[in-house]
């Protein structure tokens, strides 16, 4: 069905014949069908663990807002536009991210960000475990991942590029878990508030924040704001992590490798 | 994970079924149960207050998650469900047939007394494969005022133990499902769905629920190792993968478990009974010892606590649960419900809370609390960190605090 302002309205929570909820390859089905009629406003009501929703979709114009608790593999693939939630993601949120924005306005889950590999992803409150594992960056495109609250342990681990900002808003402690940047070998994570030494993975390390992570990191906490009417205290130090070698392993395998 | 009895697997390929338990069809995987992607899926509810919830919430809960399962086992498990025999033990079984349940009968007449049996209603659903067992359970008191009894020097849970032991081994086309007081376990292959519809779920209430939807990824399917795996009033879903089998097998082995089930997720049922019933250890020290931090974490601990973590890794490192798991864990007086996943959560696990603070919930996914509870309140619990919720009590642990935090 349409509204007035032509976006399409996907009511995720009817059942079928059977009485079983609308299956997520139903629910992809039908925005795949919107976005090639040329309807790039599509709202999704009762979303309800609906997994892949939106993967491997998008165009610039494309704007898709969420109401309930998407599934795992919350856009994977994207490759553009913007996905908003107005709830909490599940696990693997981003997966594999080409292009685009995802905007979360509650929580996210373990492996949030899985191997992006561009765009934006914003949550507004906390996510979980190996958040940003193995993100990377080529050619001048690279992911950005922007955590408000804390995450868990095995933040970034084998980053090889892209930047985290973790911003541990109303987090007494330290916003991160252990094993920061284990085995990381390109890209840079920042972290507003407490990390100790013992929190480092192996392979990363502490760095002072130049005049460009300054700008990078000052641009992600704009988008924040701007995202989720947030006001940032920017009296907070950043720490940033980096890895120690970009190239942990050479020589491990084969001794004549330069 | 193991599969320990390979004479029988046909090297042909998929024979007819004949019997629920017969190895080959455990192995053969029918085509449309073929693994796509997939992972288990476990869900629980409880109401603090003892009030009583329908099987059909827990139904709702667990196949909300179906896209984990792949029609290879399911089930579910109710505590506070016969307030009628709460002082006697219910023994539910799956029988073969009418021979196995005779042949039961027989071992369990020498064993305790029988107060009561009956029938469990069961109904065939038509994506279900055939054969079904029989399902049946007794209402027993051990028969503890015999020369035999004190003769064994058992106590009585452990002689009920025994008793399960000696017939899920033995006595053949007979597993006894679940063994404990006020609660019942209701599982098979199939769909959740599907298991829920057998056994009419919604047709029961409880004032706790487990549940779990199961993909199989290196242990058959099939009935009596679907899970919830129950021993006394011990339930436990798992997610997940026991690479430390072997070692933890042979721990429970020593103790006087029989590992019957050809699945590596029995091994945590007997550890929990093992542990905090025989061992008496807190849960907080068991989940430790089961989801230890490293050493080099420990070192970092008070002094205290340091040395009971160190203690506890030493004395019990065969209780080390290796591999990715998130598990739920049951028990009654009082009856408790906790949630544990791996030291470096591998698993998924999501705990929730309703607003007025009575109904605590948890799962592998958030989707399957919002399906019955949509203003809850979630979160997740850390690395091998227990959540605990006690009828009476409340939410004990949230599974974000310290170790060895709050003595349980």
């Amino acid at each position: 069905m349409k509204d007035d302002n032509s976006t399409v309205v996907i009511d995720a929570g009817e059942r079928n014949q059977l009485g079983h909820p609308l299956d997520y390859r139903e629910l992809n089905r039908r925005i795949r069908k919107a976005l090639s009629e040329g309807q790039e406003r599509i709202v999704l009501m009762n979303v309800m663990g609906q997994r892949y929703i939106a993967s491997a979709t998008g165009s610039p114009g494309m704007r898709i807002e969420i109401h309930g608790t998407p599934g795992n593999d919350l856009g994977a693939f994207l490759n553009g536009g913007t996905l908003e939630v107005f709830g909490n993601a599940q696990d693997v949120t981003a997966n594999t991210m080409n292009e685009g924005r995802i905007v979360v306005h509650g929580n996210s889950g373990d492996i949030t960000g899985l191997a992006a590999r561009g765009g934006t992803l914003l949550v507004k409150g906390n996510s979980g475990y190996r958040v940003g594992i193995h993100i990377k960056e080529f050619e001048g495109s690279g992911p950005s991942l922007v955590i408000g609250g804390f995450v868990n342990d095995y933040l970034g681990e084998y980053m090889a590029g892209g930047t985290i900002l973790v911003m541990g808003i109303n987090c007494p402690e330290s916003p991160v878990g252990l094993n920061v940047g284990a085995g990381m070998h390109g890209g840079r994570i920042f972290v507003r508030g407490g990390l100790e030494g013992h929190q480092l993975g192996p392979g990363a390390c502490l760095a002072e924040l130049d005049e460009r992570d300054a700008a990078a990191a000052e641009d992600l906490i704009s988008q924040y704001e701007a995202a989720f009417a947030a006001t940032v205290d920017r009296t907070v130090p950043l720490r940033k992590v980096m890895p120690l070698d970009s190239r942990p392993f050479r020589g491990h395998y084969d001794s004549t490798t330069i | 994970m193991y599969q320990h009895d390979t004479r029988t697997a046909s090297p042909r390929g998929p024979a007819a079924p004949r019997s629920f338990s017969e190895r080959s069809y455990l192995v053969d995987i029918p085509e449309r149960h073929k693994p796509r992607h997939g992972s288990c899926g476990i869900a629980g509810c409880m109401n603090i207050d003892g009030s009583l919830i329908s099987g059909s919430k827990i139904e709702k809960m667990i196949t909300t998650m179906s896209e984990r399962e792949n029609g290879l086992g399911s089930g579910f498990v109710a505590y506070g469900l016969f307030p009628d025999f709460a002082d006697e033990y219910c023994m539910q079984f799956l029988f073969e047939n009418e021979e196995s349940q005779a042949l039961t009968e027989e071992t369990l007449s020498e064993w305790v007394y029988m107060i009561k049996d009956e029938k469990v209603p069961t109904f065939p659903q038509s994506g279900m494969s055939p054969p079904f067992p029989l399902v049946w359970r007794y209402f027993v008191r051990p028969k503890t005022g015999t020369e035999a009894y004190v003769r064994t020097g058992l106590s009585e849970e452990d002689y009920m133990v025994r008793l399960v032991m000696s017939i899920n081994e033995s006595v053949p086309g007979s597993y006894c499902v679940s063994s404990g007081k006020d609660m019942a376990v209701f599982k098979g292959s199939g769909y959740a769905r599907e298991i829920a519809k057998f056994y009419n779920i919604s047709r029961y209430k409880g004032c706790m629920w487990l549940s779990h939807s199961r993909f199989p990824t290196n242990s058959p399917g099939w009935w009596a190792g679907s899970h919830p795996i129950s021993i006394l009033d011990w339930s436990v879903c798992h997610n997940g993968e026991i690479t430390s089998y072997g070692v933890n097998r042979k721990l429970v082995e020593m103790a006087g478990y029989k590992c019957t089930l050809l699945t590596d997720s029995e091994v945590v049922t007997y550890l929990w009974d093992l542990m905090v019933r025989r061992h008496r250890l807190p849960v907080t020290a068991t989940a430790f010892a089961m989801a230890p931090w490293y050493y080099r974490d420990i070192e970092r601990l008070p002094e205290d606590e340091r040395r009971l973590a160190n203690q506890l890794r030493i004395t019990y490192k065969e209780a080390f649960l290796n591999g990715p798991f998130s598990i739920l864990v049951g028990r009654s007086d009082p009856v408790t419900m906790i949630a544990l996943a791996d030291r470096k959560k591998l698993r998924p696990l999501v705990m929730g809370e309703s607003e007025d603070g009575n109904s605590v919930y948890a799962a592998s996914e958030e989707c399957a609390i919002k399906s019955v509870q949509y203003d809850a309140q979630i979160w997740a619990t850390r690395a091998g960190n227990p959540a605990v919720v006690k009828l009476g009590e409340g939410i004990v642990r949230r599974g974000t605090e310290a170790p060895f935090l709050g003595a349980i």
